[in-house]
């Protein structure tokens, strides 16, 4: 899951690695927002969404995406 | 007059909280993993880093046992007070409207803020007036209050150019509708004695003590 902050809510964080870019040569960077990754294995998949929606996110802050990793590919997992 | 104070692994301003608690009556512990709240009046969730502020300040505490006796107490009308991460984990359990975000300047801010009084009619501040100061001290990393798009019903703001953290707004305290739960990032537990600086928040424990003797 990919949890970040939400469009229109103000990330000081992103604004600092926006800021501090240009400073090593990267031009031309903008809407740096700063979120965090969950990985986990589930049985399943239909339940993520609402750990998302209860736990993982708060969704008044926060937009999240799920990435399926159906091979088992990413990660220490599988 | 009893308040119950609780403590989760991770707490570090419940003692304080109950010491504060004791100048206006009488004080106990509640341990996260029980579920009886000993016939107390009103319930002080505490300031610190409940386990461990992991995944997002307040997120996990709302699940522990205690909390669901608070839900049962807050249901009933009892008043329930958030201080700091408390504060936190009252708008994670959804019993206040909102949540905080990491501080604008992104450090952790400690020292005396001004608050305003923007509504004393509630059993958290009968004992002030409305637009009166409290000097009270804050100290936080995530502090910034976010409300819903609906609004919030604000009690006290920073006042002017004492907001630390870029609260929206400059809210500092807000109340569930119903008034009977209120949280606030400032602590009033640190302000209860001239001696460090101001008695103000003293105040609002006088306030719960004549509201539940109402």
């Amino acid at each position: 899951m990919l949890i970040r902050p939400k469009a229109g809510i103000l990330d000081p964080q992103g604004q600092v690695v926006e800021r501090a870019l240009p400073a090593l040569g990267f031009e031309g960077v903008a809407n740096v927002r700063v979120g965090r990754l969950i990985e986990l294995d589930v049985e399943d998949p239909d339940q993520l969404p609402a750990m998302c929606e209860k736990l993982l996110a708060n969704p008044l802050i926060e937009d999240y995406d799920v990435i399926y990793d159906r091979a088992g590919t990413n990660g220490a997992g599988a | 007059m009893k308040f119950g104070v609780v403590r989760f692994p991770g707490s570090c301003d419940e003692v304080d909280a109950q010491l504060a608690a004791t100048r206006v009556g009488e004080a106990v512990l509640l341990w996260h993993g029980d579920r009886d709240l000993q016939g107390v009046d009103a319930v002080i969730v505490p300031g610190g880093f409940s386990y461990g502020d992991y995944l997002r300040a307040g997120a996990i505490a709302r699940f522990s046992p205690v909390m669901e006796s608070v839900f049962e107490f807050a249901r009933e009308g009892g008043p329930v007070l958030g201080i700091c991460n408390g504060f936190q984990v009252l708008c994670e359990a959804g019993l206040l409207p909102g949540a905080l975000l990491p501080n604008v300047g992104l450090r952790f801010v400690c020292r005396q803020v001004d608050l305003e009084v923007v509504d004393p009619d509630t059993p958290f501040t009968r004992a002030c007036a409305r637009g009166e100061r409290l000097s009270i001290p804050v100290k936080h990393t995530t502090g910034r209050y976010h409300p819903p798009p609906e609004g919030a019903d604000v009690v006290l703001r920073y006042a002017p150019g004492h907001n630390p953290n870029g609260s929206e707004q400059d809210i500092a305290a807000v109340r569930n509708e119903a008034g009977n739960v209120f949280g606030l990032m400032p602590h009033p537990e640190h302000a209860v004695d001239r001696l460090t600086g101001s008695a103000d928040g003293l105040r609002l424990f006088e306030s719960l003590a004549v509201a539940v003797a109402a």
